[in-house]
């Protein structure tokens, strides 16, 4: 990270780098989000959990601005507001990889990769195309960027190779590189371990470990595996239809009466 | 080291190195003065002699970084200094524990410029085996790649009362650890600038004090019996085999390599540090493991070692695409391999060729074998080595065929590598060519293969019985292995000797090598060969279902099961064709023409690590085998042409059933002795 960049997304020094308050959202008669409030600080490994339909995604959307909540404060950053924009979003440094993966199947690693540094290229379409000017060392230094991270993600033997030809599990990790070249101060994973094997996640594991350490990025992530979330996180909200029920360390979260009530059911 | 004549040195030599016009040949120019005895002292020359040429290249961040003599020298000092500053002192052991970087191979420099000794340990290993080796050796520091092998030593640091430093390279992951004694290399380093600064001669007096008869490294053999065993080499093993054998073998300044097998194996230590650092060629450390043929391919290395596998993974990858390519291109390489074939192997050994054979060669060059190298990365291959198992021929030939030097080496830990080579124009792909430059070999009553050269370990660390053992008075080293001479003066390696037996009339008997015979059939899977004290030789074949249950469904045979299709008449006589072949080439060898097989059988079920007959490594247990089958083999030294037998077998969902069948015994035919050539 350049200090020019780092000093343009430098947190503010308070506790949190973004304020969700009783934020709702709903789809016609759904209510998706009702009045959920919960905090991410810098740096923080912040895990949402709960059962399908519980408004994890939704949390993400609202979060990155895909989707407008009817209801609710965001403050990202010291500013408060009631939408996010997704350019303002991405602009302020929130970066994300999907459920689904939502790569550029024909392009090569390397360039979905350079993709996710779209908002840090500063020259012009003309100067690129003439190679003229700052054009030239622009894309070197973009390079450079790009190799750091293939090199972080140990992605390099796959640079070359178009994503669509890649297993699962590394166009996962491709994902994250694109979220990363964003050089995010919060990281938005929804998923980041469903359909991997062991062997698989625990690298996914090492790398979510990794990038906290190495670029100092808050991550929020959606994740099934309790057991992960549990190793993993600072601390865990746990949502069902839409409402927060539990939010904290994960021993306080484990041992919640509703927690436990909700993944397995209570007698009633 | 002066050039000593053959006659004074091997005065009663059954075998000689036939190459007594290299062992003389003056040595290379860049190869140093008298005094250059240790490698850091050599590093120093080359650092000032020849500062800016490239010494360790690495592929980072997608760019091949470049570090010449005078930056090695520069980091191999300053690590030095620091280590030196936390206390490591002469006769240290410092383990080094990381795949291929520049920063292990300057480490090493700088561990032995203080007169310390490293101990690379394999990458891959567990901690268990890591523990061993770090305990045995009693290292005191341990440098370390990143993480994951920090992890490993952690693990067991309980264990290593003598371990009070650890090293990283790469301090990814590892920021947020308080371990005691737990540094960064740039740490370590930044010591050594205070260091320096603070003393600045250090360096150099370190260095002058070292001489040739120091240990310069410990190697622990990998130990397919027991627990792994610290080969100690001296400067003067290494520096006398690699300077002999880079003379031998024509290596310049020009040459390069690629340094991709483990640091903890003694042939990455010889080429890449021992021989880069006499001659003055640069190593280039790939990018990671798994863009290893993309590195080959844009280093093309000079000078390559390969084991079996990779020269057969090449090729399987060659044949792949052609069958894969369109209809006007499988058709030239086809027909340009068969020139190939016919006359590659002669123009590479300088045997005569006729004219339109070698303009047709040329053209071949040009449209087929030059492009294809390129491609694979070894166009510019002067010397391609491989060793350890046997290559089959036919891969062996495709790669001499397009001109590519490939030669068999024979050695071992223990000889600084060497034992036996090829020479250039002396290759045979089922030999391991004549003993090594300033090697002697001969052959115990046994038939195992005994060697004395200047590169012979010192010792095993700290296990003396066991240096006795392998080592006698005289400086003859046990390899092993049993071997055996042909008559053009060429050696083969036969088995391992533990295994080697006699017939009873007196006939050598190599079941290996017998089996290795039967294996390079398709149709051939395992072989079991009996003998040892026998009258003559009997074995046991298991088939290959795939290969044969094609064989047999193109030719309309109907079978049930493996036992059935095992059983059927017209697999024993594909079988019995393949040993009658087998036994022709046997035949052809002067010492092995009485072990032809006599009899065999088609064993019913497949041999099967589960049920304890083979090993993991898929090597046959011959003891479990002898008990569990002892009634087949009796039967097969009997005169019944067949027998009904019964044996447990595990099957793949792991219940355990009993297979009956009604085993049918051939006889096979066997031939005169014929010498070769």
């Amino acid at each position: 990270m350049t200090p020019a960049s780092a000093a343009a997304h430098a947190a503010p020094a308070t506790g949190t780098i973004l304020k969700l308050d009783d934020v709702s959202l709903s789809f016609g008669g759904i209510k998706a989000v009702q009045g959920v409030t919960f905090d991410i600080r810098p740096s923080e490994i912040r895990a949402i959990i709960g059962p399908n339909g519980a408004g994890k995604s939704s949390v993400l959307n609202i979060i990155n601005g895909f989707y407008r909540p009817q209801r609710g404060t965001i403050t990202f950053k010291g500013r408060a507001r009631s939408y996010m924009s997704p350019y303002e979003a991405a602009r302020g440094g929130v970066a994300r990889t999907f459920q689904n993966i939502a790569l550029f199947k024909g392009m090569t690693t390397l360039d979905n990769i350079l993709s996710g540094r779209l908002l840090k290229v500063r020259s012009s379409v003309f100067e690129q195309a003439l190679q003229v000017g700052r054009a030239v060392r622009e894309e070197l230094d973009q390079r450079q960027h790009v190799e750091r991270i293939l090199d972080f993600l140990e992605i390099e033997h796959i640079r070359k190779t178009p994503v669509g030809q890649l297993p699962y599990g590394l166009q996962k990790r491709v994902e994250l590189g694109r979220a990363l070249a964003m050089e995010p101060d919060l990281l938005l994973l929804d998923e980041p371990m469903a359909g991997m094997n062991l062997e698989e996640k625990e690298d996914m594991c090492r790398f979510i470990l990794d990038v906290r350490e190495e670029f100092g990025a808050a991550i929020a992530l959606i994740e099934h595996d309790i057991g992960v979330v549990m190793d993993l996180s600072d601390r865990i909200a746990v949502l069902e239809y839409g409402r927060l029920i539990a939010d904290g360390a994960p021993e306080q979260v484990r041992n919640d009466p509703a927690v436990i009530a909700a993944y397995l059911g209570a007698k009633r | 080291m002066p050039a000593v004549t053959e006659e004074a040195r091997l005065p009663d030599l059954s075998v000689r190195g036939a190459a007594s016009d290299a062992r003389a040949a003056p040595r290379d120019q860049a190869t140093g003065s008298e005094s250059d005895d240790t490698f850091p002292k050599v590093l120093l020359r080359r650092a000032k002699g020849h500062a800016s040429d490239p010494a360790v290249r690495e592929k980072e961040f997608g760019i091949w970084q470049s570090y010449s003599w005078s930056e090695v020298a520069e980091e191999a000092e300053l690590l030095a200094c620091g280590l030196a500053s936390l206390g490591l002192e002469r006769g240290d052991r410092v383990a080094l524990l990381g795949a291929n970087r520049p920063q292990f191979y300057w480490a090493t420099y700088a561990i032995q410029s203080v007169g310390a000794i490293p101990v690379p340990i394999y990458q891959d290993s567990i901690a268990e085996e890591a523990v061993h080796i770090l305990d045995h050796s009693g290292a005191s520091f341990v440098l370390a790649e990143d993480q994951e092998q920090i992890d490993k030593v952690l693990s067991v640091r309980d264990h290593l009362p003598r371990l009070s430093g650890l090293i990283f390279k790469d301090p990814r992951g590892l920021r947020s650890y308080a371990e005691p004694g737990l540094r960064s290399m740039e740490e370590v380093r930044a010591l050594g600038i205070a260091k320096r600064a603070a003393d600045p001669s250090f360096f150099a007096r370190a260095v002058a004090e070292g001489s040739g008869g120091d240990v310069a490294i410990i190697c622990y053999t990998s130990g397919t019996t027991g627990k792994p065993k610290g080969v100690v080499l001296t400067f003067d093993n290494l520096i006398a085999t690699a300077s002999t054998m880079a003379a031998f073998e024509g290596l310049t300044g020009s040459d390069s390599v690629l340094a991709y097998l483990p640091m903890a194996w003694i042939g990455d230590h010889f080429f890449s540090y021992a021989q880069s650092a006499l001659v003055g060629f640069p190593v280039n450390c790939p990018e990671s493991g798994a863009t290893l043929m993309t590195d080959l391919r844009e280093v093309g290395p000079t000078y390559f070692f390969a084991p079996p596998r990779i020269f057969e993974s090449i090729l399987t990858d060659v044949t792949i695409r052609m069958e894969n390519a369109g209809w006007i291109k499988r058709r030239l390489f086809a027909f340009f391999m068969a020139v190939a074939r016919s006359t590659g192997v002669r123009l590479l050994e300088g045997r005569p060729v006729s004219a339109g054979q070698r303009l047709l060669y040329g053209i071949g060059r040009l449209v087929v074998y030059a492009p294809l190298l390129n491609t694979l990365g070894l166009r510019r291959l002067r010397v391609a080595y491989t060793a350890g198992e046997a290559l089959g021929p036919e891969i062996f030939d495709f790669y001499r065929s397009l001109g590519v030097n490939l030669k068999q080496v024979y050695g071992q830990t223990e000889s600084s590598v060497y034992v036996c080579v090829h020479a250039n124009d002396d290759v045979r792909s089922d030999t391991v060519g004549r003993p090594a430059p300033g090697v002697e070999v001969r052959f115990s009553e046994q038939g195992e293969l005994l060697y004395r050269s200047p590169g012979v370990f010192k010792e095993y660390y700290r296990t003396e019985d066991a240096t006795g053992d392998a080592k006698d008075e005289g400086g003859w080293v046990r390899s092993g292995d049993a071997g055996i001479v042909t008559d053009d003066g060429h050696i083969k390696i036969i088995d391992r000797a533990k295994d080697v037996g006699r017939l009873l009339s007196g006939s050598l008997f190599a079941p290996k090598y017998i089996e290795n015979k039967l294996k390079f059939f398709p149709s051939i899977k395992e072989a079991v060969a009996f003998g040892d004290g026998r009258q003559n030789v009997c074995a046991f074949i298991n088939i290959e279902l795939e290969a044969v249950g094609n064989w047999a469904e193109r030719r309309g045979i109907s079978f049930t099961s493996y036992a059935d299709l095992a059983g059927r008449m017209e697999v024993y006589d594909l079988v019995s064709g393949q040993i009658e072949e087998a036994n022709r080439s046997l035949a052809r060898e002067l010492q092995l023409a009485g072990a032809q097989i006599h009899r065999f059988l088609i064993l019913p079920k497949e041999l099967d690590a589960d049920d304890g007959e083979l090993t993991r490594t898929r090597k046959v247990r011959r003891r479990v085998i002898a008990e569990r089958y002892g009634a087949l083999i009796e039967a097969m030294y009997g005169d019944d042409d067949s027998v009904d037998f019964e044996t447990r077998a595990t099957f793949e969902d792991g219940r355990v059933g009993i297979v009956r069948a009604h085993v049918p015994i051939r006889q096979a035919r066997t031939f005169a002795p014929e010498p070769v050539r």
